[in-house]
């Protein structure tokens, strides 16, 4: 596949960096991503991944935009309130890359719908505000075999991991199942800072990025979290559960599963 | 005893046990928090009766749902 000159001046800047050049573009080119959630994680995520030349993102998300949403919802803007975001989310990434092929879906993922969002694509993003949904995409990915970036985020703190089939502990592993209804407080009871969702949305898209060209290390056995009142980001360093529900060695789940929804609109 | 909590290097009294860190910790939900002892998973009935040594490293990690 040959890029023209104004691909080539569009992705100049990253096809002069080692870890990518040509055949890395080329890469990005040909993968499919798709971000669940086009609110605070998946917006960054999903405009940094088209941006660099993703050929083909896939954005699920069931509501309308919000005017509490702007905060930190960067795809989209003031005269899309209302409109729904899976809609203002692709006429944003297109307006950013006419190149990229984008498909909204306007839908909820529950345990009936997963495993069809996901055949499709090679790397998914967890940009979801509710354990459920968390969940839901960790269970699926697991079983299906994709790799994809978890994200939490809250107040002024987010955390993420990347899970790769074969290679460290899934979302299960760590947290094995969703609290119960409002025993942990959600952003639209706690608050969150628009630039933590800037910064840990992107953070995912570097992990899809480095995944798709397969530079560097991704964050595998790993879970990275940032503290941004203080500045400060750590590495933790976590081991697969080998009795984990999901992944371990006799998974008692073996088809994704729907928990009570907590109505919880971060 | 000197344990790494959360990355920090700090004195504990001697002996004390998984729960009594979470207590001395001031852990905001010690009911939802999972643990890694030296990077291993502790499951969460079996704070109490966890002994922490000297050198240990504790990790409190916390649900994070927000995302949208």
């Amino acid at each position: 596949m040959a890029f023209n000159a104004e691909q080539l001046a569009r992705y100049s800047r990253q096809i002069i960096l080692k870890e990518l050049g040509i055949k890395g573009q080329q890469k990005l080119k040909q993968a499919r991503v798709l971000v669940v959630g086009a609110g605070g994680l998946g917006s960054p995520a999903a405009f940094y991944l088209a941006a660099a030349g993703v050929g083909h993102i896939g954005i699920i998300d069931a509501d309308e935009v919000d005017l509490s949403n702007l905060q930190r919802q960067i795809l989209h803007g003031t005269d899309d309130v209302g409109r729904p975001k899976a809609d203002s989310a692709r006429a944003s990434l297109l307006a950013l890359n006419p190149e990229t092929e984008v498909r909204a879906l306007r839908a909820f993922v529950d345990a009936g719908n997963i495993m069809g969002f996901i055949r499709d694509y090679d790397f998914i993003i967890d940009g979801t505000d509710n354990f459920p949904a968390k969940f839901l995409i960790n269970d699926a990915c697991v079983l299906a075999g994709k790799a994809f970036s978890h994200a939490g985020i809250l107040r002024f703190t987010g955390q993420l991991m990347t899970y790769v089939p074969g290679q460290g502990p899934c979302y299960r592993c760590v947290f094995r199942e969703p609290p119960p209804p409002e025993a942990v407080p959600s952003c639209r009871q706690a608050g969150v800072i628009g630039a933590l969702a800037g910064v840990v949305g992107s953070l995912q898209a570097m992990e899809a990025v480095k995944y798709i060209v397969g530079a560097g290390a991704l964050l595998t056995g790993a879970l990275l979290t940032y503290n941004g009142l203080q500045g400060d980001f750590r590495k933790i360093a976590l081991s697969r559960r080998a009795d984990c529900d999901v992944c371990g060695e006799h998974p008692s789940i073996t088809a994704p599963v729907d928990y009570a929804q907590a109505v919880c609109d971060a | 005893m000197t344990l790494t909590v959360t990355g920090v290097l700090k004195e504990y009294p001697e002996g004390i046990n998984l729960s009594r860190l979470i207590e001395l910790e001031k852990v905001a939900t010690p009911m939802y928090v999972t643990v890694a002892l030296n990077d291993d998973f502790v499951e969460s009935g079996g704070f109490g009766s966890t002994a922490l040594k000297d050198g240990d490293k504790v990790e409190f990690l916390y649900f994070m749902g927000g995302g949208r």
